[in-house]
């Protein structure tokens, strides 16, 4: 299955091939999609827990204000960037290096667990923590390439959104593990880190041992084959992978980072303090639960349909922000929709993006829609925090309404022809 | 490799794992049962009553290795290292003053702890609870004992991110009103309104009138010591890289940490005394980095914590930039003076 995907599949889902032959039994989950997606969920448990516990280490372990962390933030978000880009590009040359980029991606973030054990102060954990991102950086493009590459392309939505769910799983189930071992000891953080340790280095295991290495057809002899950073440049000319790209960045631009909405929902609807930490699990359990349907209705209807349906879903949660309905069930609305804009548009951007890269350059492909769509949601970011500044909250958020629906309406005219409209 | 041979691999390495993951967990448990014990040479902790009209007295809380960890305890204020009286009542962070009390405690739930802030009587009885929305950080009483105020910090705003922000709430002890962040109070910088999406409050102290306090302000990378007027509602900035500040018993002086230039980035505070009047800055003899809000003893003696062996220990200094600091006190943190 691996090797099987060239542009010829990439053809045959221009001529439509998208929608699955009717009758035929829709095709079982690649193992290898299942291995990448075991792989995400135990490193994902292993760095929540992380996360889960960081603050909490910082102030009443080490004694230490972690405002200074914030500086770090910033850098990282370009950094992280441009090593994905990086990983993206190791990954294609030399032909089907994916999971040993990835590999080695999961492997430096494993071992940055060990090293908050010796880390007493601000600067060491930042440093650990920037290392950590790195390695989540190198091996996102990679893993989402084998996804892509061990999935058929009628599946792939569906391949992707099993892939989130997983991930997601593991994610909210972090906290849950750092909290019951710091339940079990006092101030055990040094066992939660421990622990995470050997959480993370189960992962690699499973990728290493359960995720084929993959050879590409013909191997390095293809002559110019060999995909050079000149060639993952030059994808950027294909009609297909521009727009994709232009489309999630103008729609990164319109997207509000996950903080502002938590913060917009508390202050509008005043939400009590003690369920703030838990707005977030409201968006990862709407992810979570909604990613396989629609990474399959993705399948169905075509990928651009309902990657914009998610947008549709963002655009409906600001405006339901924006109104002064102060019901109940908004928090949980809003919440759900937010968790359903990530279901639509996380993974099946991936199998989109897909449809347009030749297997060779698969990796490099998805990094450039990743790093655009990152870049994006990073730039909004600060210009959505400037006008919260300048004209407050509530103007600021109608900004991002008009925004989002400007995009969003300009995406529909752009959006790539080599998929099934809805 | 066959299936059978990967999977063989896979769980010797997963049996492997657990165990290291087991034993580190049985480790830190086994810890948390020495740290219940009182370690040799320790500070003697007893059950007693602990009022927080006891004149002459410290209360504080204890970070003693002993069946009393963390518990509010008081000592006389002349032979703070002498036997403490411990209350039972746990607290993370406290303050006190005219017979109040603010005791900011985490609440352990099945998955995860929350926290909240008790407003205690002279009995240490609660009055009034408030929810805290991170992790507690600072918190003062006023002198007349009529506000209270406490600073949290406050992660998960984002997801896997690292950034942190801070609240910081004042309550009317009288009244059980409470402002929930001080982000809703008008901003003056520099003589002109200012408006902030990024701004930070913490480390609130009062003045005497019970409407005057001073706190940090953060916004735009910069920190500045605001005043703020509890009727008004506004903060007026009065001076910049400013952290944490004390106001004196007399009004005249605030001590605070400053970021000072030139030094690592892990340990960047010194102790200073501003002087409200002229502005003038007194750098204090503690070569060490500070990151606490530091109490007034009295008119010329500061006391502040550092970390120690068991958490934190506490220090004290002259107020004037002379002398030495010395340790009064091991294992303890957050002390309230009763006069």
């Amino acid at each position: 299955m691996y090797v099987a995907d060239s542009r010829a599949s990439a053809r045959a889902s221009a001529d439509g091939a998208v929608r699955p032959e009717a009758g035929r039994r829709r095709a079982a989950i690649a193992p290898t999609v299942l291995a990448l997606g075991t792989v995400s969920l135990v490193t994902d448990v292993s760095s929540e827990m992380v996360t889960a516990v960081l603050p909490l280490y910082l102030v009443t372990g080490l004694g230490l204000s972690p405002l200074g962390f914030g500086l770090l933030d910033g850098v990282y978000n370009g950094f992280s960037a441009l090593v994905r880009l990086a990983g993206g590009h190791l990954a294609d040359r030399g032909g089907g290096r994916h999971k040993w980029v990835a590999g080695l991606g999961y492997g430096v973030s494993a071992l940055c667990k060990p090293l908050l054990l010796v880390a007493h102060s601000l600067t060491p954990i930042g440093l650990v923590l920037a290392a950590d991102r790195t390695g989540k950086g190198l091996r996102t493009a990679p893993r989402d390439a084998l996804i892509s590459l061990s999935s058929t392309p009628e599946g792939r939505g569906r391949a992707f959104g099993v892939h989130r769910a997983m991930d997601t799983a593991g994610a909210l189930f972090g906290p849950l593990v750092a909290f019951l071992i710091l339940r079990a000891t006092v101030d055990g953080y040094d066992a939660v880190f421990t622990v995470s340790f050997c959480v993370a280095v189960f992962g690699v295991l499973v990728l290493v041992l359960f995720v084929p290495g993959g050879r590409r057809q013909g191997g390095d002899g293809g002559g110019g084959e060999r995909p050079t950073l000149r060639a993952a440049v030059g994808l950027l000319r294909r009609r297909d992978l521009s727009r994709i790209t232009v489309c999630a960045l103008l729609l990164g631009l319109a997207t509000v980072s996950d903080s502002f909405v938590y913060l917009l929902l508390q202050r509008r609807l005043g939400v009590p303090d003690r369920w703030f930490a838990l707005l977030p699990l409201g968006t990862a359990a709407a992810f979570l639960l909604l990613a396989v349907p629609l990474g399959r209705l993705a399948d169905r209807v075509g990928r651009w349909a309902v990657f914009l349906g998610g947008h549709a879903a963002l655009l409906l949660a600001y405006a339901l922000l924006l109104t002064s309905w102060h019901g109940t069930p908004l928090p949980y609305v809003v919440l759900a929709l937010h968790g359903g804009f990530y279901a639509a548009t996380d993974g099946v951007l991936m199998a989109a993006a897909s449809e347009g890269v030749p297997a060779t350059l698969r990796s490099s492909g998805l990094a450039v829609v990743q790093t655009g769509q990152a870049l994006a949601r990073f730039a909004c970011s600060l210009l959505f925090g400037a006008a919260w500044t300048v004209w407050g909250d509530r103007a600021a958020l109608a900004g991002a309404v008009v925004a989002l629906a400007v995009c969003a309406a300009f995406s529909l005219t752009l959006r790539p022809k080599g998929t099934v409209p809805a | 490799m066959t299936v059978r041979t990967r999977i063989l691999i896979l769980l010797s390495a997963v049996a492997a794992l657990a165990a290291v993951g087991l034993a580190s967990v049985l480790h830190a448990s086994a810890r948390a049962d020495r740290r219940d014990r009182p370690q040799a040479g320790g500070p003697q902790v007893t059950s007693g009553t602990v009022s927080l009209t006891g004149h002459g007295r410290m209360v504080f809380r204890n970070m003693a290795w002993g069946p009393h960890r963390d518990e509010l305890t008081s000592v006389p204020a002349a032979g703070p290292a002498g036997p403490r009286t411990a209350s039972g009542v746990k607290c993370l962070r406290f303050y006190a003053a005219s017979g109040t009390g603010v005791c900011l405690q985490a609440v352990h739930g099945p998955v995860s702890d929350t926290y909240r802030a008790l407003l205690l009587d002279a009995r240490l009885r609660t009055r009034h609870h408030y929810d805290v929305p991170g992790i507690p950080s600072r918190a003062r009483v006023s002198p007349t004992g009529h506000f209270a105020a406490w600073t949290a910090f406050v992660g998960g705003d984002s997801y896997a991110g690292t950034n942190f922000s801070t609240r910081t709430a004042i309550v009317d002890t009288r009244t059980g009103v409470l402002i929930p962040t001080l982000e809703a109070f008008r901003i003056v910088r520099d003589g002109h309104p200012y408006r902030a999406a990024d701004a930070n409050f913490w480390g609130v102290t009062f003045a005497g009138d019970d409407r005057t306090f001073y706190a940090t302000l953060a916004t735009g990378g910069h920190t500045y010591l605001v005043r703020g007027d509890l009727r008004a509602r506004t903060v007026t900035t009065l001076h910049a890289n400013v952290e944490c500040p004390s106001l004196s018993p007399d009004g005249t002086r605030v001590a605070y940490k400053k970021r000072v230039a030139g030094l690592s980035k892990d340990a960047p505070w010194r102790l200073y005394v501003l002087d409200l009047r002229t502005m003038h800055e007194t750098p204090l003899a503690e070569p060490r980095s500070v990151d606490d809000q530091a109490v007034w003893k009295d008119p010329r003696t500061l006391v502040y914590a550092l970390p120690g062996d068991y958490g934190a220990d506490l220090y004290e200094i002259p107020a004037n930039g002379s002398g030495h600091p010395h340790r009064i006190s091991p294992a303890a943190v957050s002390p309230a003076y009763l006069p």
